[in-house]
């Protein structure tokens, strides 16, 4: 992770604490994370704050067994992008989960936990994972 | 526009250069490329350079002037563009649409990267600020992993193998063997890729583009210049310049099977060109990945999607091949200092196609050359076309 000051994670609550996101009530589609213009109707757009589903299933996954900077103590971990039920795609650890089941199509769930501890400021940063359900 | 062409090339070795500094990596290119060019350096009218994070891997920001500094070209224009990985064929196309335009006509267009003053765990995260860095950087997120979970949904939808994986980096290291610019002179065998060790399942360490130092440069100029300097005879013409962009973040793409930036900016320059896929007679791709090269040849047309791990399995990419891919070693074995990358290409198809290459790595009578130049995990991608004057 980043060099990071305390703002950064700040301003991230609502979305790596609760999943928020948005929506743009013009075209039906939900954002993660939340998009500053729908790039579908862009000014016609109405983005309107949306939590996401808590639950979805992996689109794609890997085993990082190279972990970059900040996660080399972790290692080996799943990494893998979720769709979620109502389709928006997310990236994010899958943990706590039998590694045989970790795989495209297994459905998953979200779960709170520790992102990083390296933070430069003593921050503890926390987020989203998923699990296998 | 004005017809652009490539008039003159410099390289320097690619690879763990510890003996030189970015500056004096410019200068060897920056040096060799005006003497190859024949032209007097007073005339060069302004620089245009990239590289993508010399700020995180030398301390140094305002490439630009330093370029010209060095290359004692002051006081003319010298300006960095960075776009990551792609941040050279950006730079080249900057300069190709200057000369088009006809604001200039003579360029020097420079890329370089210096990335082995840091430890490769500091590499990787200076690297890791082409994705999105608050949505895949932050939850551990390196390239190697992007590029894994693109490569397991290819092996899920298309049937591709860890097999074909490796033959495009037992393929790229077969052409280093030839090239004495290359950061390997190695042959490996499919055997040895598969053998090599999980970075992010299923990339394997052979699968991946190594850490690089180096620099190239190349002079560009307008119709206008060559013919008053007499300079026909080596000119390589720019015949298209296209770039697309996407999401920075991959879990924001429709599909992780293809790069829509590269269906776009290829598709735009074979409309600019008049050409179709099979009029490229070779291709020097962005294989900073075994997979990004098979996604590459798809998405460019050269093969239907989904096929291009058999194709490249077959050998139709090989030098013998129907379209030989990465005659310089690609990103694999040639090495990949990001910001140099982009140039190092167009040199390739300016040697190609003025047959000036050593004859393990010529082909014969090449028509039209490609270059496809990504950044990140394909948020920018520029494609280059190439054709003898």
């Amino acid at each position: 992770m980043v060099d990071a000051s305390i703002p950064i994670h700040w301003r991230r609550f609502d979305e790596r604490y609760r999943l928020n996101g948005n929506f743009c009530e013009n075209c039906s589609t939900p954002y993660f994370p939340a998009r500053p213009i729908c790039p579908k109707c862009r000014r016609r757009g109405k983005l309107v704050e949306r939590q996401m589903p808590f639950t979805g299933k992996i689109y794609s996954c890997t085993k990082v067994l190279v972990g970059p900077k900040g996660f080399e103590f972790e290692t080996p971990y799943h990494l893998a992008i979720i769709e979620l039920d109502n389709k928006a795609k997310i990236l994010a650890q899958v943990v706590d989960s039998d590694e045989a089941k970790v795989k495209i199509g297994a459905k998953v769930k979200k779960v709170f936990r520790k992102i990083a501890d390296n933070d430069l400021e003593g921050v503890i940063a926390y987020g989203y994972k998923f699990k296998v359900v | 526009m004005r017809s652009v062409s490539i008039i003159g090339a410099g390289l320097t070795k690619f690879g763990e250069l510890w003996n030189m500094s970015l500056r004096e990596l410019v200068a060897e290119a920056g040096l060799k490329a005006v003497e190859d060019s024949g032209v007097s350096g007073e005339k060069i009218e302004a620089v245009y350079g990239g590289t993508m994070a010399s700020g995180r891997f030398i301390g140094q920001e305002h490439i630009g002037a330093l370029i010209a500094d060095q290359l004692g070209l002051n006081p003319i224009a010298s300006t960095r563009l960075e776009a990551a990985c792609a941040s050279g064929g950006v730079a080249l196309r900057n300069a190709y649409l200057a000369i088009g335009s006809g604001v200039y006509d003579v360029l020097a267009v420079g890329g370089v990267e210096k990335m082995t003053e840091v430890s490769t765990e500091d590499a990787g995260f200076a690297l890791g600020g082409a994705g999105d860095q608050e949505t895949e950087l932050f939850f551990g997120a390196s390239f190697p992993a992007l590029y894994a979970l693109m490569a397991k949904r290819h092996m899920k939808e298309y049937g591709t193998t860890e097999e074909q994986m490796a033959a495009v980096s037992v393929k790229n290291h077969k052409n280093g063997l030839h090239n004495p610019y290359a950061q390997y002179h190695k042959e490996i065998t499919v055997e040895d890729v598969m053998n090599s060790g999980y970075i992010a399942t299923p990339l394997k360490l052979l699968d991946c583009s190594p850490i690089s130092d180096g620099a190239a440069v190349v002079i560009l100029a307008s119709d206008k210049f060559i013919k008053e300097n007499k300079l026909d005879d080596k000119a390589v013409e720019i015949i298209a310049s296209a770039q697309a962009s996407d999401t920075l973040a991959l879990a924001s793409r429709k599909s992780l099977t293809e790069l829509n930036a590269t269906k776009i900016a290829s598709k735009l320059a074979y409309e600019q060109a008049g050409i179709k896929p099979k009029d490229v007679s070779f291709a020097e791709l962005h294989d900073c990945f075994s997979i990004a090269e098979i996604m590459a040849i798809e998405d460019l047309g050269f093969v239907k999607k989904g096929e291009g791990g058999k194709f490249t399995e077959d050998g139709n990419t090989a030098m013998e091949g129907s379209i030989p891919t990465n005659t310089s070693s690609g990103l694999k074995a040639h090495g990949h200092p990001v910001g140099a990358t982009g140039v190092k290409q167009a040199i390739e198809a300016y040697w190609q196609l003025n047959g000036a290459l050593p004859k393990e790595r010529q082909l014969k009578n090449p028509e039209i050359g490609l270059t496809h130049n990504v950044g990140g995990s394909g948020a920018t991608c520029v494609v280059h076309l190439y054709r003898k004057k």
